[in-house]
């Protein structure tokens, strides 16, 4: 044979072989848990099967030898000979292994290797004993060939050919040299077979019960007709090089540039057969990218097959137990994304069932279900993909981590004291950092986790932690589709145009701030708006991105302005632009490397006229305007306990005029007393404000050095007042502007304030007002 | 026999400088850019080259030298680089040069500032000297400080 075809010959068997041993762990997985279909046997045995006859035509004899045997006991299955044991499920597992390894070493080094798989040959030759009397004469297996073949197998391959005709052509002659059994005479001969497989199915279902005489009558007329369909199926599916795929993908891309334009100038020009024929362009050129978009994409459950098993074995390995469910496996992504995430993917599955959930016995102790769950879900957001991989076991221990990152010295302690939980966990993204307490043969090395995060980074996605001590941890995974069209919102912003992608995009609002106040409010200098009586907090798209001073662009100077509502991360917000253009179909083309750590960007776009047009990354401008800042990460920092039960619970509130328009509110039950005093009794103690007060000394510290961005408190009277607040023994002094009101706080909405002495905001008598708590300072250090 | 290697040449202000003419895609005449807001200085903008995007550099912002006076339209030569191509802002282009590839000297230390790092060496030419830049160091920018 030429050693060019003998070559393609072994790279088709390799593709062909590894997709094929995926399915067949798959359809063994689910024989063992009992929910296999009718078919699973099959498709099983024809995987082999064709493993078998491709190696034995391409000279390979180990992986035929090793397959060989494998197929006569999956032939003594499906003819129901014998039944499956999980015995049985763990060699042919076990196969497929062995099978894989020997693929892959002749894909690496083009030889078979010589690894001794005689322990696993002679085990699954003693597994077909027990009721071995079906086929007595299988000596050596080496001779396969030959001795092997009941009638069925010479059915089966059919339905393989068509993959890859050539090969498994070769592969049918080791077989059966003479006839071919067309497809219509497939099921004259072996009526065992379509009989078969429901028996050895049912019992594994229910282990021990008797093997179903009525399901397999029931279930024999189905599968001549599946069978068929299934080989035309295959018959009408072609390889095509990836490669081959991007070209076209680039073209279609620059097809909707030029018909963007086209388009663009018929609306100009008024020409009726040009406008006719650009519609036509347009509707064929939207099909088109439909249809090239289409074929690059796979569903994530591709990857997601090879799961179940990895569940299993780890589960095992570790004496967990363990359930997989998987949500959205049909959500597509783009191929060559599938082939990035998936080592990645694999890695998170370990290591969640490693550290993440508990061993059932601790499970048990915890009041939890014995059987950890473990979830993969993949679903579309915001012109993202988002995987997700959530466990129910022992979640992260935020300190521990915090304290680890100290010792090694990653973080230092006054950071680590800072560090809101929720950044915390992201420690263990740092290359090296473990908080497993032993290191196992699955996990626990420290190497990993940094490596996942740079991977999902190279393709341009984002990697998120969230955990909960007790409860469970999720991982998600935000891949975005760098190689896409995606519809998109144009808006103009200090004379550049930017594209927003339209899944972020929740409403459109005009701001017209002629009415009665009900425009932009500030809130220590942080613009927000009203919208339905919901604080929205705002970031100015020329501000945030410096394209004019800051000081030009004061909140509500202007007549009217543009809001556009966006939803990141599951929180809104609102972007004030100068102008909202149309809506537009953008070629997504990513950056250059040397913009990476923009991350307000996430590509650019050739417009209609030609030119660029950078797309906003909604998430990453948010950050930046940091309008998402977490409204229970940041009350936390002061004391969560006490933030819980101000903003839950009804309480007396103090209102307060901070000057400068802005209103604070203090919980009465943090106020020890109100007083006036006459500024003329204070004086300076230690570079301090003090006063003698109740025969002690009073520190006293103006409102505005407690919340950033107050202005200074006015001076202009003789007399200030002061909130005297105590706690732990000390007492101190705030300097407020004026008293105002004293109000029952009705627990409407509130949005995540941004100071350190700040727990939230609400709306109180129709206006915005910060909540502000003085309990958490620490008095010490006023 | 010595080995020669050809340059495409262009200036910047009163100096004369070099690049391998292999690692040159193009030169096109001054393109419409898109400035990308917060992108490092050197960065001018992005251009639409034939459907793609290449990022535009100021190859005076880049070496430190003054800005070019408004009147003078830049030159783009677009190199090619591992990451795609990326145009570099010229004021003029030059003739491609041949020279002795052995008459590279190396910039004397005293040349300080962003330039140093760039520069793999100088040609003395009769008349000027010919500096040679190394393409993939001057697209290498500096990670620019996250503004907080």
């Amino acid at each position: 044979m030429d050693a060019s075809i003998q070559q393609q010959l072994i790279a088709d068997l390799l593709v062909e072989s590894f997709e094929g041993l995926d399915r067949y762990d798959h359809e063994l997985l689910q024989i063992e848990s009992g929910t296999a279909g009718a078919d699973s046997l099959n498709v099983i045995f024809r995987v082999i099967h064709t493993i078998k006859g491709t190696a034995g035509c391409l000279g390979l004899s180990h992986i035929q030898r090793v397959a060989h045997t494998g197929e006569n006991l999956l032939d003594l299955l499906r003819s129901g000979g014998i039944s499956a044991s999980p015995e049985m499920i763990s060699a042919l597992l076990k196969l497929s292994d062995a099978l894989r390894s020997m693929l892959r070493s002749l894909e690496v080094s083009g030889s078979e290797g010589d690894a001794d798989h005689s322990p696993l040959i002679s085990l699954l030759d003693r597994l077909q004993e027990p009721l071995g009397a079906v086929e007595p004469l299988v000596p050596a297996p080496v001779t396969a060939p030959a001795s092997s073949p009941v009638q069925p197998q010479a059915a089966e391959p059919a339905p393989a050919t068509s993959a890859s005709a050539p090969d498994a052509g070769f592969g049918f002659f080791d077989d059966e040299p003479a006839s071919v059994p067309g497809p219509e005479t497939l099921f004259t001969a072996p009526v065992p077979a379509p009989k078969s497989f429901p028996e050895p199915a049912a019992p594994s279902a229910s282990p021990g019960a008797g093997a179903g005489a009525p399901a397999a009558s029931v279930a024999s007329g189905a599968p001549p007709s599946e069978n068929a369909g299934r080989s035309n199926a295959e018959d009408s599916a072609i390889r095509v090089d990836v490669a081959h795929l991007d070209r076209l993908m680039n073209l279609v891309g620059e097809l909707v540039l030029a018909r963007n334009q086209i388009l663009q100038k018929a609306g100009v020009v008024q020409d009726p057969t040009l406008l006719s024929t650009a519609q036509r362009l347009n509707v064929i050129t939207t099909e088109l990218q439909e249809g090239v978009m289409k074929t690059r994409m796979q569903p994530i459950g591709n990857v997601w097959t090879r799961f179940p098993r990895i569940v299993r074995d780890v589960s095992a390995e570790l004496g967990k137990k363990v359930r997989l469910y998987m949500e959205g496996r049909e959500t597509e992504l783009d191929r060559t994304i599938i082939e990035a995430i998936k080592d990645p993917l694999i890695h998170i599955v370990r290591n969640a069932i490693d550290h993440g959930i508990e061993s059932p016995e601790r499970r048990a102790a915890s009041g939890k279900p014995e059987e950890g769950a473990l979830v993969l879900r993949a679903y579309h957001e915001g012109g993202q993909v988002i995987i997700e991989i959530a466990d129910d076991g022992a979640g992260i221990n935020a300190e521990k981590v915090r304290a680890r990152a100290l010792r090694d010295g990653r973080i230092t302690a006054e950071q680590a004291a800072r560090m809101p939980d929720r950044e915390a966990f992201h420690l263990v993204f740092l290359p090296g950092l473990s908080t497993a307490e032993k290191i196992t043969n699955v996990s626990g090395r420290g190497v990993g986790m940094d490596v996942v995060k740079t991977n999902i980074e190279r393709i341009g996605g984002s990697i998120e932690l969230l955990s909960e001590l007790g409860s469970g941890t999720t991982l998600r995974i935000k891949i975005p589709l760098t190689l896409a069209i995606i519809p998109a919102l144009i808006v103009t912003s200090g004379g550049e145009r930017f594209a927003i992608p339209q899944v972020s995009l929740v409403e459109l609002v005009r701001i017209d701030t002629a009415g009665e106040g009900r425009g932009i409010e500030s809130l220590y200098g942080a613009p927000v708006y009203r919208l339905r009586e919901r604080l929205l907090p705002l970031a100015m798209l020329d501000r945030e991105l410096g394209i004019v001073p800051a000081e030009a662009a004061t909140p509500g100077s202007e007549a009217g302005s543009n809001l556009i509502v966006l939803q990141a991360d599951g929180r809104q917000f609102g972007l004030v632009v100068d102008e909202i253009n149309d809506t537009q179909e953008i070629v997504v083309k990513p950056l250059s490397k040397i913009f990476r750590s923009l991350t307000c960007y996430a590509g650019a776009t050739i417009m209609g006229d030609g030119r660029v047009a950078l797309i906003l990354d909604v998430l990453g401008l948010a950050q930046r305007a940091s309008v998402l800042s977490d409204a229970t990460t940041q009350a936390a920092a002061i004391d969560p306990a006490r933030a819980a039960s101000v903003l839950a619970n009804r309480e007396k509130l103090l209102l307060i005029e901070a000057g400068g328009g802005s209103r604070l509110a203090i919980p009465l039950s943090s106020v020890d007393r109100l007083e006036e005093f006459e500024r003329s009794r204070f004086e300076w103690s230690g570079g301090r404000q003090v006063i003698q007060y109740r025969g002690g000394i009073l520190p006293l510290v103006p409102l505005n050095r407690l919340v950033p961005n107050l202005p200074e408190p006015a001076e202009s009277t003789d007399h200030a007042q002061v909130v005297v607040h105590s706690s732990g023994g000390r007492s101190v002094g705030i300097l407020v502007g004026q008293v105002s009101d004293i109000v029952e706080e009705e627990g409407s909405e509130r949005a995540a304030g941004d100071g350190s002495g700040l727990l939230g905001s609400t709306v109180i008598q129709g206006r915005v007002v910060d909540l502000f708590d003085p309990t958490g300072l620490h008095l010490s250090s006023l | 026999m010595s080995e020669t290697r050809q340059l495409c040449t262009f200036t910047l202000g009163d100096f004369f400088f070099g690049i391998d003419v292999l690692k040159v895609q193009e030169i096109i005449r001054h393109q419409e850019m898109t400035r990308v807001p917060l992108a490092p200085e050197a960065i001018r903008g992005l251009i639409n080259l034939r459907g793609q995007i290449v990022t535009a550099l100021d190859l005076r912002s880049r070496l430190g030298l003054p800005p070019r006076s408004a009147s003078l339209p830049p030159t783009n030569v677009v190199i090619h680089t591992p990451d795609g191509p990326v145009s570099l802002l010229v004021d003029e282009i030059g003739d491609v040069v041949e020279v002795d590839a052995a008459g590279l000297t190396r910039a004397p230390d005293t040349v300080r500032g962003a330039a140093h790092q760039v520069i793999t060496g100088v040609f003395r030419l009769k008349e000027r000297l010919l500096i040679l830049l190394d393409t993939s160091k001057v697209v290498e920018l500096p990670e620019p400080v996250p503004a907080s």
